[in-house]
């Protein structure tokens, strides 16, 4: 097993994909996150799956987000891949418009992408672009929202016993 | 000639190809589910047969959808663990301890040596009671009835430990940020040295019926197989990709709970198909064994739990003579300690593979984002691919075998 830091997965990238292409590079808890333009992702996790050493060929997780505040990147895609030959792990994530949510289907590469990509359609209405079957997975079809979005509230709008003021808060 | 002699020359008799008019070839759509009783859960397959062969088939999924992801954003961090329980309920305890860690990760809370093994024993007793479901009811699916009795009762007893940790049996809410809720009682320890004591003469007994039956092996070598490359695209973990011959086991490769501490093996198969999936579950829950009595053996003194008096409930004598601890009690049951910015993904060797968390927190009292990496839900997809070109029979037993269970698939 080599040894592969994450400044080196960092050069690698900045290296195929110029300097401008990941930004908001940070780790938590040793696991590197960087973001991407939406244009990257698939040749970057191509690039990635091909890459002689780093070889991050498993695709851990893929899960939308969304950020009501943050204007023109609100819904978010992270990629959650992890190099098991090298157990290392890495977060790929791109922001887009909610207006055009629409990112690029990686089930090319991975197969399961398939239902992680649906259920984050079904969820944040990010649409993958090029996917087989685009359809909702976990709700009902005839649902006609994308319910974890933040603008819709868990709670009943009608009680009265929950409201955030009485605690305090 | 005879009549008998014109039938039985082959050269005589039916012309097999498709004609038209009611002879034609045609497929059958066959509805399987979504509550069939072979499936185990609520499962939907459209199923197109061209006789008895499966053609293709289209999941539907989703029927005990429950919204956890939504829910866990409006709830403290405390209340997510029941959540947890209700995704895998056959090993709920890996569930709520992968979900205690998570939060300990975003909290930095050190976990004493004790509690981490207390974990580790009841993680593994989840695993064997997950396994002993998996493997017995796989030979239920194929006609032996008598193996799954056998070890059934001890999945049962499986429980009683668990009650007495939790009060719980299958939703167990086990354990605490920082711990567990109390310590190993002398009952619990009893009934786990007489589980180690006779828990492998019955697992033996299974095994002698089940392992080398050749009706079972006839029913299950060369079924549902899948190749390691292919599980790996599918994002298979656990179990189910050991069998297909990836030693990928997130309890060796990211130790967690002190897991470092313990000596087992990972058993991988070859072939991936029904019976190496058998075999790999049975053979982990020797090794389950192992780790249990290598825990009992060395389980350090000390503490049960961190002193984390933000996120761990005090005794109930103290909330009644000391305000401190009333206020705290107040403080963390009414979900009013707000948790740190951060993000964090953890991931536990699951029942049925790595069993992940990602958790992102905006520095309030409920996570921001919370992600479930269910084993489940990703392999299950590749349940087509497996069963395609062989039996009806065979595709019940391909699905037992992947041990899917509803609960963790719909979250």
């Amino acid at each position: 097993m080599e040894n592969v830091s994450n400044q080196q997965i960092i050069e690698a990238l900045q290296g195929q994909f110029g300097e401008e292409a990941i930004y908001g590079i940070a780790e938590s808890h040793g696991i590197l996150q960087v973001t991407t333009e939406v244009e990257h992702i698939v040749p970057m996790l191509h690039f990635l799956y091909q890459h002689p050493v780093l070889k991050f060929q498993f695709l851990t997780d893929l899960g939308g987000i969304h950020f009501p505040e943050a204007k023109g990147q609100e819904l978010g895609v992270i990629y959650h891949l992890h190099s098991l030959e090298n157990n290392v792990r890495l977060w790929i994530k791109i922001y887009v418009p909610i207006e055009k949510p629409e990112v690029p289907t990686v089930t090319g590469l991975f197969a399961t992408a398939n239902w992680m990509e649906r259920e984050a359609f079904d969820f944040y209405g990010i649409i993958f672009e090029g996917h087989p079957n685009l359809i909702r997975i976990l709700n009902v079809e005839d649902m006609d929202y994308h319910p974890m979005r933040k603008e819709y509230p868990l709670e009943d709008a009608t009680r009265h016993d929950k409201i955030d003021e009485l605690f305090g808060r | 000639m005879s009549e008998v002699a014109l039938v039985n020359n082959p050269n005589v008799g039916l012309d097999k190809t498709p004609k038209s008019g009611p002879y034609v070839n045609e497929l059958t759509t066959l509805n399987l589910g979504p509550t069939h009783p072979a499936t185990h859960g609520i499962f939907q397959n459209i199923l197109t047969m061209d006789g008895e062969t499966i053609v293709d088939a289209e999941q539907t999924v989703g029927y005990i959808h429950r919204a956890f992801e939504k829910i866990a954003e409006r709830r403290p961090f405390y209340q997510i663990t029941t959540l947890t329980d209700r995704m895998n309920y056959c090993s709920a305890p890996i569930n709520n301890m992968g979900w205690h860690m998570t939060v300990e990760k975003l909290l930095g809370i050190e976990v004493p040596k004790r509690a981490q093994y207390i974990r580790v024993i009841m993680m593994e007793l989840a695993r064997l009671a997950d396994h002993i479901i998996c493997n017995s009811i796989l030979a239920v699916d194929t006609g032996a009835l008598t193996g799954f009795l056998y070890v059934y009762q001890w999945r049962e007893f499986i429980y009683e430990i668990y009650e007495e940790l939790c009060g719980a049996r299958l939703t167990t809410n086990m354990g605490r940020f920082g711990g567990m809720e109390r310590d190993l009682s002398p009952v619990a320890i009893e009934k786990i040295k007489k589980l180690l004591a006779e828990l492998p003469a019955a697992l033996k007994e299974f095994e002698s019926m089940v392992v080398r039956n050749r009706i079972f092996m006839d029913r299950t070598q060369n079924v549902g197989a899948i190749s390691a490359e292919r599980a790996l695209n599918y994002g298979f973990t656990g179990p189910n990709l050991r069998a297909a011959g990836v030693d990928y086991d997130v309890r060796s490769l990211n130790p967690y709970s002190s897991y470092e501490d313990f000596d087992f093996e990972i058993p991988v198969g070859t072939k991936g198909d029904t019976y190496d999936r058998f075999l790999v579950r049975e053979e982990e829950m020797w090794q389950s064994l192992r780790i249990i009595q290598q825990a009992m053996d060395n389980l350090p003194t000390g503490p049960y739990h961190a002193d984390a008096p933000h996120y761990y409930l005090p005794p109930k004598q103290e909330v009644y003579r000391n305000m401190e601890a009333l206020i705290y009690h107040f403080k963390i049951v009414m979900g009013e300690i707000d948790a740190p910015v951060g993000e964090v993904y953890h991931s536990v060797e699951g029942g049925n593979g790595e069993l992940g968390f990602y958790l992102v927190s905006d520095g309030g009292r409920t996570p921001y984002r919370l992600k479930f990496r269910r084993p489940g839900y990703i392999y299950y997809q590749a349940f087509p691919e497996m069963i395609k070109g062989s039996t009806l029979s065979d595709a019940i037993v391909t699905m037992s075998s992947m041990n899917v269970i509803a609960g963790e698939l719909d979250t």
